[in-house]
């Protein structure tokens, strides 16, 4: 369990103070993957640099299994970083060597192991992370979804329990984007790796995270569980980000509202409840009718939600009564208007 | 075709440009490891105590910097005449081969110390970083990540740094200090025999050419990027 205990962090930068994370309290679970959603400047990389004491806080505690962090010893240090593996949005690859020569580092550094040890340990590590017939090439060589593999397998040379990840895939083409978030979704549940992930787009976050904080201006501003987090945001940072990821533009859906009469709801199905016919069985039943303004089925992780915005038009009575029914069917119901 | 070297190059004797060759590559070949030995540690330690770096010191580096600079800008000709009573302890003259040697060292180290400044502040700030995540200690940093990242950055240094030697060796001919530049200084200027000047300038920029070709090779040689 990683644990902050009211940390924070200040900057001096040409004699300015920069509160980059304000206190923070904050508590991630072993084996979960937690997401770090925030714009620029939020104090994501901030945060995500504490744990592994790439930055030193400017106070709090920070505690990980039990151990604190914040009062390790130079060799203790460096020690406990073995433990915590990093991967960067470029990748960070030593370009004078190989493949092979860059899985190979960190157990080298480490000194713990022998050449054939190593050798033994890089081909498998290779082959986890699909890259087996690049050994002999140079980073320069590879594509960038095949560098950020090496840098995945890299981080796990030394068998850490703890994989940072400071925007693994923002460089990446929306399909390798996918290929390597599923890669460390695969780590995480083989490994039983904790994952602290930073991102700018909740697409990231939907996809693999379990929980999720929102930052804002070195805040954590909203946390919780991504379908909780995702499908009803409270924070206007957290609202931003989830229209965003759904392509919604505030002005337009206003538009779209001020054209359709009676009440406007937002319903959200989870799980099995996704693919149930329930609005048509609630129309036929209630006598209302409706009008769909936007739909979405998806998923979180690896279960099936689905959000429908629709216009309810009917008796007052009437359209109390499918409220009703969508309440018993466990359908969650905001009413926007 | 001794006939005709002596028509055209009538003061030139062979043996001694010959030997003015060879006492103008013993003398780059002598200053050269220990313009490196100095030059190299100095370059690194003006990095790491550098802004922002892993060892920011400011005022440390501040007077550092000063005293390279300092030492840079001192003009060889001069570094060449002050430096005599301290070549004169060192290596018991400061005439020929030997005597040349801690003059092109302390003209040359501070020089290439800023080169491999350089060269290391090119290296990517995030290898550094990725190294330290990997648990390295500040030796592995700089043996195991920096200096073979920066590689092909510090042969390029080499390189400048041996043809400036080149420049300078040619000037300690002026303080009796032997080769190439001393015939040209010797013949060439004070007995003003032209044929002798033009043979030394030629084998001085032949000299040059073949260290900047071999340079060049090496640096694309071991460039990964
Ligand atoms: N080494 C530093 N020195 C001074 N200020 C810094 C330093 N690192 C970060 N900051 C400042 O701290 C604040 C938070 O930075 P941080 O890198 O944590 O943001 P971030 O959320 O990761 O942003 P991004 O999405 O752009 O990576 C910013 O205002 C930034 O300018
Ligand atoms: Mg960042």
């Amino acid at each position: 369990m990683i644990e902050f205990h009211q940390v924070h962090k200040t900057y001096n930068a040409a004699g300015r103070e920069i509160p980059a994370l304000k206190a923070t309290d904050l508590s991630i679970q072993n084996g979960e993957i937690f997401g770090l959603i925030g714009h620029s400047g939020a104090g994501k990389s901030t945060l995500l640099r504490l744990i592994n004491r790439l930055e030193n806080p400017s106070g709090g505690r920070i505690v990980v299994d039990g151990e604190d962090v914040t009062a390790l010893s130079s060799g203790g240090l460096r020690a406990y970083r073995r433990h915590v593996g990093m991967i960067f949005q470029h990748f960070n690859l030593l370009s004078s060597k190989t493949v092979a020569g860059n899985v190979a580092m960190p157990m080298e550094l480490a000194g713990a192991l022998s050449r054939t040890q190593i050798a033994a340990r890089v081909a498998q590590l290779l082959a986890r992370v699909g890259l087996a017939d690049h050994a002999m090439k140079y980073p320069a060589q590879l594509s960038g979804g095949q560098k950020q593999r090496v840098g995945i397998a890299r981080a796990l040379a030394t068998d850490p329990k703890i994989l940072l990840c400071d925007e693994a895939t923002s460089a990446l083409d929306p399909q390798t984007t996918g290929q390597v978030l599923q890669l460390l979704a695969e780590i995480n549940r083989e490994l039983k790796l904790t994952i602290v992930l930073i991102t700018h787009e909740m697409d990231v976050i939907r996809r693999v995270c379990d929980r999720v904080a929102v930052m804002d201006a070195g805040e954590i501003v909203e946390q919780g569980t991504v379908a909780d987090v995702f499908l009803h945001p409270q924070h206007a940072t957290t609202q931003r980000f989830v229209l965003e990821s759904e392509h919604i533009d505030e002005a337009s859906q206003r538009d779209d509202f001020a054209h359709v009469e009676g009440r406007i709801l937002r319903l959200t199905f989870r799980g099995e409840a996704t693919y149930s016919p329930l609005l048509g069985r609630v129309a036929r039943e209630t006598g209302i009718d409706y009008s769909i303004l936007a739909g979405r089925i998806d998923r979180i992780k690896d279960d099936p939600y689905g959000q429908l915005t629709i216009a309810l038009m009917g008796l007052e009575t009437d359209v109390e009564a499918a409220l009703a029914m969508f309440h018993a069917a466990d359908v969650h119901v905001e009413v926007l208007r | 075709m001794d006939a005709l070297l002596t028509r055209f190059f009538p003061n030139v004797y062979w043996d001694e440009i010959w030997q003015g060759s060879l006492d103008t590559l013993w003398m780059i070949a002598g200053s050269m490891p220990f313009t490196v030995l100095i030059g190299l540690p100095l370059g690194i330690v003006l990095f790491l105590t550098g802004p922002r770096q892993l060892l920011a010191q400011p005022t440390f580096y501040g007077v550092l910097s000063f005293v390279v600079n300092v030492l840079r800008s001192i003009p060889f000709v001069i570094l060449l005449i002050l430096m005599i009573p301290l070549t004169e302890t060192l290596v018991g003259t400061s005439l020929g081969v030997a005597g040349a040697i801690p003059p092109l060292v302390a003209g040359a180290a501070p020089f290439f110390a800023r080169l491999v400044e350089t060269a290391l502040r090119e290296v990517e700030r995030g290898i550094i970083e990725a190294t330290q995540a990997m648990g390295a200690s500040l030796s592995q940093i700089i043996f195991r990540a920096l200096l073979p990242e920066a590689l092909p950055g510090l042969i390029a240094a080499v390189t400048v740094t041996a043809i400036t030697l080149v420049s300078y060796t040619a000037m300690s001919g002026l303080i009796g200090g032997g080769g190439l530049g001393d015939l040209a200084v010797r013949y060439g200027y004070q007995r003003y025999q032209p044929d002798v000047m033009f043979i030394t300038v030629v084998l001085l920029i032949v000299l040059v050419q073949v260290l900047q070709t071999v340079g060049d090779r090496l640096v694309v040689f071991f460039s990964r990027k």
